[in-house]
């Protein structure tokens, strides 16, 4: 890959990892949000948070695939730091939209439901990666232990995914093909780790 | 407009569509429309969309009706799919024309009765109503029907009746949401009789002085309007009375969640969000949220249905 394609390739990502806020600035402004607002803003950043989430997850056994994909580890950072971005978001609205910014009613969101613990969960473990998301701290945390690090976004994933088959109705099983696609990576990783140590 | 206590013009004939979508249209334009209503009595009977409706005490008054486009296009209709829009994009396959409800169980004798019956049995009521949903939103909405008390009555039930089970269609060919989600289907819903009985329990046929479009349940619903939105049973096939407790969909699913009676109580929690607020359908993303009333603000009129029972317990 020449440079000036990654350079062209990241411009697209970033413009495809901001059109959901895109879409979503341009239906607040011209009062096109649908019936129900507060439902729509929660639902499209939550799905962004946990799409971008698995996509930045789906680069490394994507490249390990071939020695010619390696490029692909370019836009790990970007897609994680979107992910966490929209997770920001996402909380925002039950900050804002949900409680009011009333401590009392997040006090008791929290202790009584589930899903907002997982939720949480997620976003704390991502505030890690984000922080030591530059160069720098790979450099001062060493390649190994930053690795080990990141590899919390393997469990914010998960409770991300918990999350969302906690908060739809018993029943309900569109949280399936996330779920799926999730277990496949991670599996992926546990092959390639099996393999590795056989060899 | 639509709260009017004592008028002559049948909304049905005031309220043409396009004026619902926008409520500031509809309050400049009811009032010459009203005119050309009554020099045209004959124009609504043309139309078989078009219901004849009366006025009624029991309507709520001071309330603003959400928007025929929201309560049209928001809807949780399962058998047609689980997402909001699904139902207005796929009921529009179900027929109800002919459309047969049979009544049975403890009754003196079993009975079926057509839609065309049932839509001449007594004069036709618009009632505006809070409609709140057990997932934390809400409406308001002009429904048109009678009192389900006057079926009852015609249907004699047994003194043996405690119980009234709605049933709803089912027909696999045309509800891919009876794949999505493992509901006991035919979707069932029921009411205990003092319940069934009260004046403010419509048997509904129309919204907006028009028939019910699909996706809101057509041909013939219930609506509860102190209850969460899932008690009021849609496209009503059966009505069946027993003398126990029938088995309900969402309390069959998941009975932590759903309670039998789903009484609209801001002081019991759903297990998984608080029941004490809700958002208001069709308002601005910062104004959604307003407070949930006791029984959805019908109190004063069945509180006493509930004297003595604990509503924590009976949630």
């Amino acid at each position: 890959m020449d440079k000036r394609a990654i350079v062209g390739l990241k411009v697209a990502v970033w413009l495809a990892c901001l059109a959901p806020l895109a879409k979503l600035g341009y239906h607040g402004f011209t009062n096109n949000l649908g019936p129900d607002p507060t439902a729509t803003v929660t639902h499209a950043t939550g799905f962004a948070t946990l799409r971008l989430l698995v996509i930045s997850l789906a680069i490394t056994p994507l490249r390990r695939l071939s020695p010619r994909l390696s490029w692909f580890v370019r836009f790990r950072r970007l897609l994680g730091l979107f992910a966490f971005f929209y997770g920001c978001l996402h909380l925002l609205t039950w900050l804002w939209l949900y409680s009011g910014f009333s401590v009392a009613a997040m006090a008791d969101d929290l202790a009584k439901r589930r899903y907002i613990m997982a939720g949480m969960a997620a976003w704390v473990l991502l505030l890690p990666l984000a922080a030591t998301s530059t160069n720098w701290s790979i450099r001062t945390l060493g390649g190994k232990r930053w690795q080990a690090l990141h590899r919390l976004a393997y469990v914010s994933a998960i409770l991300g995914v918990i999350h969302y088959w906690w908060i739809v109705k018993s029943g309900v099983r569109t949280p399936i093909t996330i779920t799926l696609v999730l277990a496949v990576l991670l599996l992926s990783r546990v092959v390639w780790w099996l393999r590795q140590s056989d060899g | 407009m639509l709260i009017r206590k004592s008028n002559a013009i049948p909304s049905s004939e005031i309220t043409p569509k396009s004026v619902y979508l926008n409520r500031r249209a509809f309050m400049a334009g009811a009032a010459a429309l009203g005119v050309a209503g009554m020099l045209e009595p004959h124009r609504a009977a043309a139309e078989a969309t078009k219901l004849q409706t009366v006025n009624s005490p029991l309507s709520t008054p001071g309330l603003t009706p959400t928007s025929y486009k929201d309560i049209t296009s928001y809807n949780n209709f399962y058998e047609f799919g689980v997402e909001k829009d699904n139902p207005s994009h796929n009921a529009g396959k179900m027929k109800t024309r002919p459309w047969k409800v049979t009544v049975d169980g403890l009754v003196k004798q079993k009975k079926t009765v057509t839609i065309e019956e049932l839509l001449s049995f007594k004069p036709i009521e618009e009632r505006v109503y809070r409609h709140r949903c057990v997932e934390a939103w809400s409406m308001v909405i002009p429904w048109a029907g009678f009192s389900l008390s006057e079926l009852i009555n015609w249907a004699e039930p047994l003194p043996k009746a405690k119980y009234v089970q709605f049933l709803s269609y089912e027909d696999s060919a045309i509800m891919p949401g009876l794949f999505q989600i493992n509901l006991n289907w035919p979707y069932s819903e029921g009411l205990r009789m003092d319940e069934a009985m009260h004046p403010l329990t419509l048997l509904t046929f129309g919204l907006y002085g028009e028939m019910l479009p699909n996706q809101d349940g057509a041909p013939v619903r219930v609506v509860i309007p102190w209850k969460y939105g899932f008690k009021s049973a849609k496209s009503i096939v059966k009505i069946h009375f027993t003398s126990d407790q029938p088995p309900t969909a969402w309390n069959d699913m998941a009975p932590r969640e759903y309670g039998f009676y789903s009484n609209v109580n801001p002081n019991v929690d759903h297990p998984r969000w608080s029941q004490k607020t809700e958002r208001r359908i069709g308002a601005s993303l910062f104004q959604q949220r307003q407070a949930t009333l006791m029984f959805n603000g019908y109190g004063d009129q069945v509180a006493s249905l509930y004297n003595g029972m604990d509503l924590k317990k009976y949630f």
